[in-house]
């Protein structure tokens, strides 16, 4: 049922089944190794470029989720998702090993919030169950959009790392035998440009999207801020973060407690890691890993997973163009 | 809030690049190359001194680009590179820097249209630029040559 | 005694120009090449106008390590050229690089050919 102008509020519950996540080496050496269902041990996962590893780690990572939630890949209505490269090959190349039904999708690294938007509305039109998978890798984002790995460049204050990892969800509409987190509605994003223009300042960019889908969902849900245990951003990083808290603590009060950042969470600060992770597997590697096993516990009730994104290619920075940003919420209750 | 209002924040908000720190790195690691490169100078001059002077800057050259080269080749340069800045990227080994790190990034889409169409994209504005300002040179030299 | 002086000398001049470098990224978020672009065309434009040789004599390798001394070669062989002809005032910058440029790009095809990019841990 839409609610306002871009909150949908779902009338039958979408189970989030199972997860699986498989992180990179820097990753499982940071804040959250012990969640992580699988850490590789070296970047190119036995491949012979780190394309080829992406696409093998997305295919991994599907395989493992099937294996945790015990279905085999003939029964999935579809496998959804995206990554960060150009024609999103690791998502469509990864998708041919399986007999399911694919759909790519991209909003930058916010594609984890639109794979779970766009999984519970294909369960509301009939599908039982759907998968929703968003992977990113360093070396294959840093060759796309920066520079080649082995150029001798040192990275500005704002920069961010791309998380090199794939986090996967498997919806149902049919509930599991066992209690799961279920997504209650969501927020599709509008794309914001402030007009910055420094690529290496995404968080900043990303920020002033974020507060807008954030308000837009607490508005038109019709629940106040701390309706949720935790408000958790994809990867505005530190000065992303400090800047979201600012906006929204001018409009909703100190909301500061309840808002993390997957992108701050991931990396430890001893990790020369910038302002922290960034890229589409951010959000989903820390959701589908310590997030959903924190809410499995009991750690946390009700949270608002707001994936976010930078539109940006090279070529649009080289062209002048400012940096668009997007952010999808996703309400996610025990 | 109006993207005015937005820039200002961010701008009040964005940590500072350390500039002490960036420039002492990049003042001794930068110094210290330089100074690498004029003890191979010496060097090749004390060992083969039939050399000119020209020859043997010429043969400064290649050897630093040489190392240069290795050290990219072995993954050290960008190490460097982290901590130096300018400091690693100005001396003629971050120029070999720049031409053999794009090449190896490439050099698995294949040898013709990976490695070596690859090999100048950071590289070739520096060589596109020398050329054209020393025929540009030249040519002003040779018009006022003329009178 | 001489040799220290004049280390101490190259090792200032280098210096200098990097953390010039340094400033000019620090400023205005050049990228790499732009700042070796700026560099080389400097240090040309010192040449050009004479200036070159008495930071050399002064500096030594501290100013022609630095891709300084690349853009100073060009414009030398260029003002060298010129007083022998058009086509030489052309042809007599890249003459000059040639040792370097030859050497930039063997090396780097065969150094290429044998190694791989690797992601550096954080």
């Amino acid at each position: 049922m839409k609610k306002g102008r871009q909150t949908y509020i779902l009338n039958d519950k979408v189970y989030i089944a199972a997860t699986a996540s498989i992180a990179g080496v820097d990753e499982g050496n940071g804040r959250l190794r012990d969640f992580f269902d699988y850490v590789i041990d070296e970047s190119e996962f036995g491949c012979k470029s780190h394309e080829k590893a992406e696409i093998k780690l997305r295919k991994h990572a599907i395989e493992s989720l099937l294996a945790n939630a015990d279905v085999k890949a003939d029964e999935i209505d579809a496998i959804i998702g995206g990554d960060l490269l150009n024609q999103l090959v690791p998502s469509g190349f990864s998708a041919r090993e399986f007999d399911a039904p694919f759909c790519g999708l991209y909003s930058a690294c916010a594609t984890f919030g639109q794979s779970l938007a766009t999984g519970a509305l294909l369960l509301g039109g009939g599908a039982d169950k759907v998968i929703c998978c968003t992977s990113s890798h360093f070396a294959t984002a840093e060759r796309q959009y920066r520079f080649p790995l082995e150029l001798g460049t040192q990275p500005p204050p704002t920069a961010q790392r791309t998380v090199t990892g794939v986090g996967c969800a498997l919806l149902t509409r049919e509930k599991p035998a066992k209690k799961c987190p279920v997504i209650t509605a969501f927020t599709i994003g509008k794309v914001i440009d402030m007009g910055l223009d420094d690529p290496n300042n995404m968080g900043a960019a990303m920020a002033p999207a974020t507060c807008e889908t954030i308000s837009a969902h607490l508005d038109e849900r019709g629940v106040k801020a701390d309706y949720y245990d935790l408000i958790v951003t994809g990867d505005l990083g530190k000065l992303g973060r400090e800047l979201l808290c600012s906006m929204l603590d001018k409009k909703y009060g100190c909301v500061k407690d309840r808002i993390n950042d997957c992108g701050c969470m991931i990396f430890k600060d001893s990790q020369k890691c910038g302002l922290g992770g960034s890229g589409a597997g951010c959000s989903s590697l820390v959701f589908c890993s310590y997030l959903y096993k924190t809410m499995l516990a009991g750690g946390l009730k009700r949270i608002l997973l707001v994936p976010t994104g930078a539109m940006l290619s090279k070529d649009s920075s080289l062209q002048g163009e400012s940096i668009p940003a997007i952010a999808h919420a996703v309400a996610i209750e025990m | 809030m109006d993207k005015k209002e937005y820039s200002e924040l961010v701008e009040q908000t964005t940590p500072r690049t350390k500039e002490g720190k960036t420039l002492l790195c990049a003042f001794a690691i930068g110094g210290l190359i330089c100074m690498i490169g004029q003890g191979i100078s010496d060097a090749l001059s004390a060992l083969i001194p039939s050399f000119d002077e020209k020859t043997t800057g010429a043969l400064t050259g290649v050897v630093m680009i040489f190392l240069g080269s290795l050290l990219t080749g072995l993954g050290v340069y960008d190490k460097i590179g982290y901590y130096a800045g300018a400091g690693s990227v100005l001396p003629i080994t971050g120029f070999a820097n720049s031409i053999v790190s794009p090449a190896m990034e490439y050099n698995k889409e294949g040898i013709v249209f990976g490695l070596m169409a690859k090999m100048f994209s950071i590289a070739g504005p520096i060589i596109v630029s020398g050329i054209c300002a020393s025929v540009l040179i030249g040519v002003v030299y040779y018009i006022i040559g003329l009178f | 005694m001489q040799y220290f002086l004049t280390y101490l000398k190259v090792f200032a001049v280098g210096g200098l120009v990097c953390a010039t470098g340094q400033i000019l990224i620090n400023k205005t978020k050049m990228t790499s090449a732009r700042v070796l672009v700026t560099f080389l065309l400097a240090g040309a434009a010192l040449e050009a106008v004479g200036l070159f040789r008495y930071i050399e004599d002064f500096g030594k390798a501290g100013i022609t390590i630095p891709i300084t001394g690349f853009g100073k070669s060009l414009a030398a062989g260029a003002i060298e050229g010129a007083k022998q002809g058009l086509y030489q005032a052309c042809t007599g910058g890249l003459a000059a690089v040639s040792a370097g440029l030859t050497a930039a790009i063997a090396f780097g095809f065969v150094i290429a050919l044998v190694s791989k990019s690797r992601p550096k841990g954080t």
